[in-house]
């Protein structure tokens, strides 16, 4: 009898209800239970991709990922672990490039030649990268940290993800990862009261001409003239423009059709699940549930919002130059959340005006801002990695 | 705008004004509202729902 007490004694310890409300986390100077904590975060992230729809491809696996690594004593995450494995990966940044391929042979740069001028607009939303890394560094963020909070104001999951492996700071992974789907997903939310902030009813009614048809010629040019340019001038940002113009190859050169149609389906979809459980798995509850954490998700609102003002105001430099013809808002849709931006414009404008078709517009400045964020992780990476 | 179309609001001898919602286009998988840019009477419609249609392609005539 007393043997079997101690067998089930000895199975109960190896279970996870052992561990599940173990006070092993202190948050604001209070302790907490951070398995069980972090298990109700990953329900809440679930609620929040299921039932209100919040990037729901990207948040699903991620707060999946959390889930299971969650559960005490799976071992998920140690030497011989399946997280532990698709997370080398991750740490070896071939998940954000790999989605960037798959990007670029989904991302039609059509507007964006037809109208060039367009990609200082995607330059000028990185404004806020800016803001919020000198924001994040006065807020007592080392600078590799900062920078990598700094890079949500892109509106670019995939690329923030590159810059906090490639800088090494994996300790802020997690938040980094949620804060930038989260607000990409709240974009039409976000944006919509700082465009009218700084744009007159006027203004958002303006409409814009046409654009011209644009040549297959210029379309298979670019990707390539692309890379080399930016390759070039900045080295560091050729794995992602590298590997977002190859894709875009693939699209446009009219012979690799079934490569494009793997790149953009298939690979992005595994890709996709992979990086989603990566990042998961590494939302333990001393990572997450910190100080920093918080401020992460408040600086990365702050990005957001300056990429956003930035875009405008630009835009309306633009008006100005360009005597009336450009209608400012389409600077909002810089930051590189594709094509949710331009969808915003596209609504923000047709309530003023309902002849004014701005979408193709706005999507110049959006694929740039795509570029635009790739570029500045480029500049941040170099600056810091710099001896 | 090259896109899909959604939805032909109108008819042919339909009469309408200068504003009315008179097709849906489906362009970067959201739903635009197209209107008539004159008033006069729907003449001709020249495109079904689940059309392809690129920029300059003619849609409705109104006369």
């Amino acid at each position: 009898m007393e043997m079997y007490l101690k067998s089930l004694g000895d199975l109960a310890a190896t279970s996870g209800f052992s561990q599940l409300f173990l006070i092993n986390v202190k948050l604001f100077g209070v302790p907490l239970p951070g398995y069980f904590v972090m298990i109700l975060v990953s329900f809440v992230l679930l609620y929040l991709a299921i039932a209100k729809g919040f990037e729901p491809l990207l948040l699903v696996p991620i707060a999946f990922g959390a889930l299971m690594s969650n559960v005490p004593l799976s071992g998920l995450n140690d030497p011989g672990g399946f997280f532990h494995y698709i997370y080398m990966l991750c740490q070896a940044e071939i998940y954000p490039l790999i989605i960037f391929l798959g990007i670029g042979a989904l991302t039609d740069f059509g507007p964006l030649l037809a109208n060039p001028i367009t990609f200082l607009l995607g330059a000028a939303a990185q404004f806020g990268v800016f803001v919020s890394f000198m924001g994040a560094n006065l807020w007592g963020f080392s600078l590799k940290e900062a920078a990598s909070i700094g890079i949500i104001g892109g509106a670019d999951g995939p690329t923030s993800i590159y810059l906090t492996m490639k800088l090494g700071q994996e300790q802020i992974l997690p938040a980094i990862a949620v804060a930038a789907y989260s607000y990409m997903s709240l974009v039409p939310l976000i944006q919509p009261p700082f465009i009218k902030m700084f744009t007159t009813k006027a203004d958002r009614a303006i409409k814009m001409a046409q654009l011209r048809p644009v040549s297959k010629k210029e379309r298979i040019l670019f990707p390539i003239i692309c890379t080399l340019v930016a390759g070039m001038v900045l080295p560091a940002c050729t794995p992602l423009i590298g590997l977002l113009m190859f894709g875009n190859l693939l699209r446009e050169c009219g012979c690799t059709d079934r490569l494009s149609e793997t790149a953009q389906n298939a690979l992005l979809n595994i890709t996709t699940i992979f990086l989603g459980l990566s990042v998961g798995s590494t939302m333990g509850a001393e990572r997450f549930l910190a100080e920093g954490t918080v401020k992460i998700i408040i600086l990365g609102l702050i990005a957001f919002i300056f990429s956003t003002v930035g875009g405008v105001l630009f835009g309306q430099l633009m008006k100005i130059v360009s005597h009336g013809k450009i209608n400012p808002m389409i600077g909002s849709a810089g930051v590189s959340a594709v094509p949710m931006a331009a969808r915003v414009v596209q609504r923000v404008s047709q309530a003023e005006n309902p002849g004014s078709y701005l979408l193709m517009h706005a999507m110049g400045p959006n694929v740039a801002g795509v570029i635009g964020t790739a570029v500045a992780a480029g500049v941040l990476l170099t600056l810091l990695t710099m001896n | 705008m090259p896109g899909k179309v959604l939805d032909v609001k109108v008819a042919v001898g339909a009469a309408v004004k200068a504003g009315d919602l008179v097709l849906m286009l489906e362009a970067m998988k959201m739903e635009n509202e197209i209107f008539a840019t004159s008033s006069g009477t729907v003449k001709e419609v020249r495109v079904r729902s689940g059309d392809a249609v690129n920029t300059g392609d003619v849609m409705i005539v109104i006369g």
